[in-house]
């Protein structure tokens, strides 16, 4: 009899061990993003302009150099940061300034940003700032988009297709 | 204080599990080896897995889906085992390391197997993660995805992780080629890390028992057959998963992250492993004294090198210079101060007339000369007609609760130091009966210690209890704290034992007998 119930309560435990795996290996669902909502991807990764622009160096300064680094332009090597922003439906709901990478501060600076937004028709504006020498952001794109449901627009910015791109 | 309690409602598992298992069958006695179990059989059927699997953008969940939908009687089924044994291998790590840290094993002598199994949590969530995203099902897709935001918020990449995901045209079938060694790469160096964190374990228990090992397979393969494990969808990168069904058991930090943030699952992440880190630094606890050896009484049988459970003695040449002859040495970080290298030493006999009586290797906190010396008197001391003695253990029974007119009790290190020959000199010395306790079976705090003095007793193990002494006069009792009740039961059954067996001499039983 005892036997009985010691074969009835592995049994009985191992059944258990098994709902446990079994259950939390598919429950509860994860709601991952609300079924009426579209999501925009912002990526970018660019090389903000030179914080100071290259100078001509004269015939003294170049000989003071060694003959190996006589080159006739000086380029700091530091980027300026990049300001990124987007109004959706004209409110702000990104903005950040990234830095370059780098110790020197002469890479590329990099913005990742997940926005989830209803599905519909959305105006979107997305202004981007790369050189610290100028006033005033140096790309910008307005469009107005209807997003669908779970639908994913990436915004990215590409200088040989003009700049900010949406996809 | 919350540890003593959530140890005590560990414990009454642990026993109600003991009785419907038995010690040898019992799951959470044997959690490192379910672990070691489960790690094989993701091997075994990820072998299969891997020699099908395309491993290409295109290809990758086709293959898989086609062994789903057309092979499933065996690569369906193979898996379905897959995926379920990384559930149980995650669920029985888990386990593994609560109980560790119940039982306080972290300190001292354990301190190098704790350290060691930390870093195995982090390699077994890399390998269990990495596992979905070559599948590169939509499950594969939220995953990938949520890693790379999360590695992102480290200013570790120069470019962003995450670019690799924005579109399907992004994602190139080199990127496989990192899934594969993520995947394949890690459990590897999961499973070298693994040799380090059984090292200082000698006969580390690298599969459970043959029934359990059959059991929990089963349960497994059972659960695979019954409920088989489905992709959901091809990933496409540039439709956003909604309501989809997570493995919360491997993915639950993606969640998480989503109702934080990044830093703030990096911050748990780290925390909590520091904590893990720390605990064998945060507690100090006195060292108690390690194993001794004396040159002159240890003749080199490696007895206690056979028998150590921590692997803390090893073979050097005898001092004396005899050609061959062995001499013990401890390694005091090593030695956990058990005894049962004691209990393995013939010298330790206490029918030697040696005064005092020195063995090959002791304790110093308790001498075998000064155990033979408190035998005598307290059996000398026994009034009653019945006299019973108690071999226990300071970490099984209260054996001190068991002392009374007729009872003398003794609480060793480990039952695993009591040399058999003390049973036979406690009956020779006027005892009528003796009790030999110690942990529960495989509950042993030192690992071995039960099951060497059973076998020992059994006369399957040196040094053996000679075959003369009456087993109707030996009880042995395997009981933990709060077991008492068992003990009383032996002691009861000892006071009943008709006089003429009791009255009985020890005598030597001829050879061919």
């Amino acid at each position: 009899m005892t036997k009985t119930f010691s074969w009835i309560g592995q049994v009985l435990l191992y059944a258990m061990f098994a709902a446990v795996i079994g259950v939390f290996t598919r429950w509860p669902p994860y709601q991952h993003l609300p079924a009426d909502h579209a999501l925009i991807k912002l990526s970018f990764i660019h090389h903000g302009q030179r914080l100071q622009e290259c100078q001509k160096l004269s015939p003294e300064e170049l000989a003071k150099l060694p003959p190996n680094m006589r080159a006739p332009l000086s380029c700091p090597r530091e980027r300026s940061p990049i300001t990124v922003e987007v109004d959706i439906d004209g409110a702000v709901a990104f903005r950040q300034t990234a830095q370059p990478s780098g110790l020197s501060r002469d890479g590329a600076a990099s913005v990742y940003q997940r926005i989830e937004v209803p599905a519909g028709t959305h105006r979107l504006d997305v202004r981007l700032r790369d050189s610290a020498r100028t006033e005033g952001f140096d790309f910008e794109r307005n469009e107005v988009l209807d997003l669908k449901p779970a639908q994913i627009l990436v915004i990215d910015f590409n200088a040989e297709k003009g700049g900010i791109t949406l996809q | 204080m919350m540890r003593e309690s959530v140890l005590a409602i560990w414990n009454y598992c642990e026993r109600a599990l003991d009785t419907l298992f038995g010690g040898a069958l019992n799951p959470l006695r044997h959690l490192g080896a379910l672990a070691f179990l489960f790690f094989w059989l993701l091997a075994l059927s990820g072998v299969y897995l891997y020699a099908v699997l395309d491993t290409s953008v295109e290809g990758a969940y086709r293959s898989i889906e086609d062994l789903s939908r057309n092979q499933w009687w065996f690569g369906g089924l193979l898996r379905s085992l897959h995926r379920y044994a990384a559930d149980a291998f995650v669920l029985v790590t888990g386990l593994h390391l609560v109980r560790e840290w119940l039982l306080g094993h972290f300190r001292g002598f354990r301190r190098y197997s704790w350290l060691t199994g930390v870093p195995l949590l982090v390699f077994a969530y890399i390998c269990g993660v990495g596992g979905f995203w070559l599948k590169w099902d939509q499950v594969g897709q939220f995953s990938a995805i949520a890693t790379a935001e999360q590695l992102d918020w480290l200013p570790i990449f120069n470019s962003p992780f995450t670019r690799n995901f924005l579109s399907n045209e992004a994602v190139s079938d080199r990127l496989f080629s990192l899934f594969v060694f993520v995947h394949i790469g890690v459990s590897l160096l999961l499973l070298f890390l693994a040799w380090f964190h059984v090292q200082r374990i000698s006969r580390a228990e690298m599969l459970p028992s043959r029934p359990l090992a059959i059991g929990a397979s089963a349960t497994l393969l059972l659960l695979a057959l019954l409920v088989p494990v489905m992709s959901q969808g091809p990933a496409d990168l540039s439709v956003a998963q909604g309501t989809i069904a997570i493995d919360w058991l491997l993915l639950f930090i993606h969640p998480l992250m989503y109702a934080t943030s990044p830093g703030w699952v990096w911050a748990l992440s780290a925390g909590a492993l520091l904590l893990l880190f720390a605990l064998p630094f945060a507690t100090r606890s006195r060292r108690p004294l390690v194993a001794r050896v004396d040159a002159d009484n240890c003749s080199g049988c490696r007895q206690c090198f056979d028998d150590c459970p921590y692997a803390a003695i090893t073979m050097l040449p005898h001092p004396d210079g005899k050609p061959g002859k062995e001499i013990a040495l401890v390694h005091d970080d090593l030695c956990a101060s058990c005894g049962i290298c004691t209990g393995a030493c013939p010298p330790s006999t206490p029918f030697r007339s040696a005064e005092p009586l020195t063995t090959g290797i002791d304790m110093p906190q308790m001498p075998i000369g000064a155990l033979r010396e408190r035998l005598e008197a307290r059996l000398a001391a026994l009034q009653s007609e019945r006299r019973i003695v108690v071999f226990g253990c300071d970490c099984g029974a209260r054996v001190s609760a068991m002392e009374s007119s007729d009872v003398a009790a003794f609480s060793l290190l480990c039952t695993g130091m009591l040399p058999p020959s003390f049973i036979e000199y406690a009956l020779r010395c006027g005892a009528t009966g003796v009790v030999v306790t110690g942990c529960r079976e495989s509950g042993c705090e030192f690992r071995l210690g039960n099951r060497w003095t059973d076998e020992r007793l059994r006369g399957v193990r040196k040094p053996r209890l000679r075959s003369r002494v009456p087993r109707e006069r030996l009880r042995v009792v395997w009981a933990d704290r709060g077991d008492e009740d068992s003990l009383q039961a032996a002691l009861c059954a000892l006071r009943e034992l008709p006089a003429p067996l009791v009255a009985a001499p020890i005598r030597r039983r001829r050879r061919g007998m």
